[in-house]
């Protein structure tokens, strides 16, 4: 369209670069502090341009908070959840959009409902599931009497057990058991025409045959897209981590490992707030998901857009 | 409507299975499970659980503590809403002005909903903290005028800012995404009406935006419910003096530190339903939204 409007052209560019400051000045901020030493990061007013210190805070921060064995971890969860996500996602939606059974929208709403209570507030119960994977089967068998009558036929007391605590499993399974994923590709299969399926009929292909060599391939876009949506999710996990893994030597992830940074009398026991060595390690811990999502800008926006989330 | 499927057979029930399996253990089973803790007691030294009835909600109804928390939460729920939501608006319908150098400002302005939420307290928390952060030289001319770790209201304020600040970014994409799906041809009719720019913001695009509005206002609302644990915990702890213990983190606090599981899932209950309620009331319009065809 063709409008001269230069004075609200400036406006625009003003406005633009004001909101843009305001959105980028935190970062700046931690930056700035990352690149300073202890006495210059606690000196005020608050340091404005970077110092020479950055690569040998970033050192210290990633030794004192064993950094190496934690990004592994966080990258075996956010990379589990990825696949287990994607992976569960795609087959029970395609169970439920190109099969005709009975109860099948009844199962839909059981599984969208999860996505009305995040895990945040169904956090104590979920806990002490965490705590035996395997209790919701074990009260069954209680309540219904069948602990006792296999005790009599085969004098076997049946105690089950799995668990979760410090583990991967733990870590993982209750970050897939939401709905996120198989609302975008049951929309998206909803698009697929009949046609398809029919021709695919035709030819003899059974549903495996269907889903591995027309649909997947079909849903790349949406596979990229839920894969970064789930990725970010689970590399910023914090309060389940902080829950379940006691053992952070060997299961601790990043994110939970900022809150043994926090400068408090806990940490310093009283002496100066090492901020420098902080936010060295906040940069550390928040870069890789901000590559990805810049890196995989324009599939992560059309699938947040569709799964509203 | 579909007409064509695959003939039922076991594979569909095999292919389901394995979420339904994780969702009942997960999902439903601890949801449950929080409603039987609510409305029992559990005996200190073991020996199972008694039934109390509405006893532990009426000891959460009474606690003055809780009831400030429910304050607090509200207060912090609509501060930092209006604060993103209004921000990313503005934001997102001058970027949409398509001048030169709009695709680096949409870049720069959504890679921040990729930064984890204590990473935005921690980060806040050094921003504002009072010997060193942007406000230290307030303290050098009047000493303890501001501290966040002393004072309550300027505690609420830091987590309002930490959250709003978290949450542009997430609304910004969606009001951008809602704003290039207005047709051209509304925009161009304005234009060839003699309506400018600033006009056509205000009469054409703004009545447009308000399914978005709607949506957004709901996500972000419950967000700030459930999502706000990071920021608070590394932010301000709760304190100073329980002035910015939200919901989320008063559960967290009594279920994990207290270990009064039944008091917590009293809690839960609460959140849940409050949580629900919100959700429900965004599906019903989800539905009128999106077309099943």
């Amino acid at each position: 369209m063709i409008e001269r409007t230069p004075l609200l052209n400036f406006a625009t560019h003003v406005i633009l670069l004001v909101g843009l400051a305001l959105v980028i000045f935190p970062i700046w901020l931690a930056f700035v502090a990352a690149t300073h030493d202890l006495r210059a990061v606690n000196s005020a007013p608050v340091e404005l341009w970077p110092g020479p210190h950055l690569w040998a805070n970033m050192q210290e921060a990633w030794v004192l908070s064993d950094f190496g064995p934690k990004f592994v971890n966080t990258l075996i969860v956010a990379v589990g959840v990825v696949v287990g996500k994607v992976t569960l996602a795609c087959i029970t939606a395609f169970s439920l959009v190109f099969f005709n059974y009975r109860g099948r929208m009844l199962i839909f709403w059981l599984i969208f409902i999860t996505l009305m209570l995040p895990l945040e507030v169904r956090i104590v119960p979920t806990y002490a599931v965490a705590a035996n994977a395997l209790s919701p089967f074990q009260v069954m068998l209680d309540a219904t009497g069948l602990t006792g009558l296999i005790e009599t036929v085969s004098g076997i007391r049946v105690a089950l057990e799995w668990n979760l605590l410090n583990s991967y499993t733990g870590m993982i399974l209750p970050l897939v058991a939401t709905a996120t994923g198989t609302f975008l590709y049951r929309q998206f299969f909803l698009t697929v025409p009949d046609e398809l399926v029919e021709a695919a009929r035709m030819d003899g292909a059974g549903p495996l045959r269907f889903l591995w060599d027309t649909l997947i391939p079909l849903s790349k876009t949406n596979i990229a897209a839920l894969a970064t949506i789930m990725f970010v999710y689970a590399w910023n996990q914090y309060l389940w981590p902080l829950l379940i893994i006691t053992d952070r030597a060997n299961y601790g992830m990043v994110v939970v490992q900022l809150s043994d940074l926090v400068p408090d009398q806990f940490s310093t026991g009283g002496g100066t707030p090492t901020w420098h060595l902080a936010m060295a390690a906040t940069l550390m811990v928040m870069l890789p998901p901000i590559a990805i999502v810049i890196f995989m800008q324009r599939w992560f926006v059309r699938g947040l857009i569709n799964t509203d989330k | 409507m579909r007409r064509a499927y695959f003939k039922t057979s076991w594979i569909a029930a095999l292919l389901l299975a394995p979420q339904l399996l994780i969702i009942f253990v997960f999902f439903y089973w601890p949801s449950a499970q929080a409603v039987y803790w609510a409305f029992t007691l559990e005996q200190p030294w073991g020996g199972g659980n008694t039934w109390v009835g509405f006893d532990n909600f009426r000891n959460i109804l009474a606690d003055p503590y809780y009831w400030s928390s429910v304050r607090v939460s509200v207060i912090y729920a609509i501060a930092a809403t209006a604060l993103a939501m209004g921000m990313s608006l503005i934001l997102a319908m001058f970027v949409d002005r398509q001048l030169a150098g709009y695709k680096a400002y949409r870049v720069a302005l959504i890679w921040p909903y990729a930064i984890a939420a204590p990473a935005v307290g921690l980060a806040f928390r050094f921003i504002f903290n009072p010997n060193a952060g942007i406000f230290s030289y307030v303290n050098t001319v009047i000493p303890g005028l501001w501290d966040p770790t002393q004072i309550g209201w300027q505690a609420l304020v830091t987590i309002i800012l930490a959250g709003a600040w978290k949450h542009v970014a997430y609304s910004f994409i969606f009001f951008l995404a809602a704003l290039q799906s207005i047709p051209r041809s509304l925009t161009e009719a304005a234009a060839m009406d003699g309506a400018r720019p600033l006009r056509r913001m205000i009469d054409l695009q703004l009545p447009l935006l308000t399914p978005t509005v709607f949506f957004l206002f709901v996500i972000n609302i419950t967000d700030s419910f459930t999502d706000s644990f990071g920021i608070v915990d590394t932010l301000t702890g709760g304190g100073p003096f329980h002035a910015t213990d939200l919901m989320v983190y008063k559960i967290y606090s009594d279920g994990f530190r207290g270990f009064d599981y039944s008091g917590a899932a009293a809690q839960s209950i609460i959140l849940m339903v409050l949580v629900m309620a919100l959700t429900f009331v965004q599906f019903r319009y989800v539905e009128r939204r999106v077309h099943y065809t």
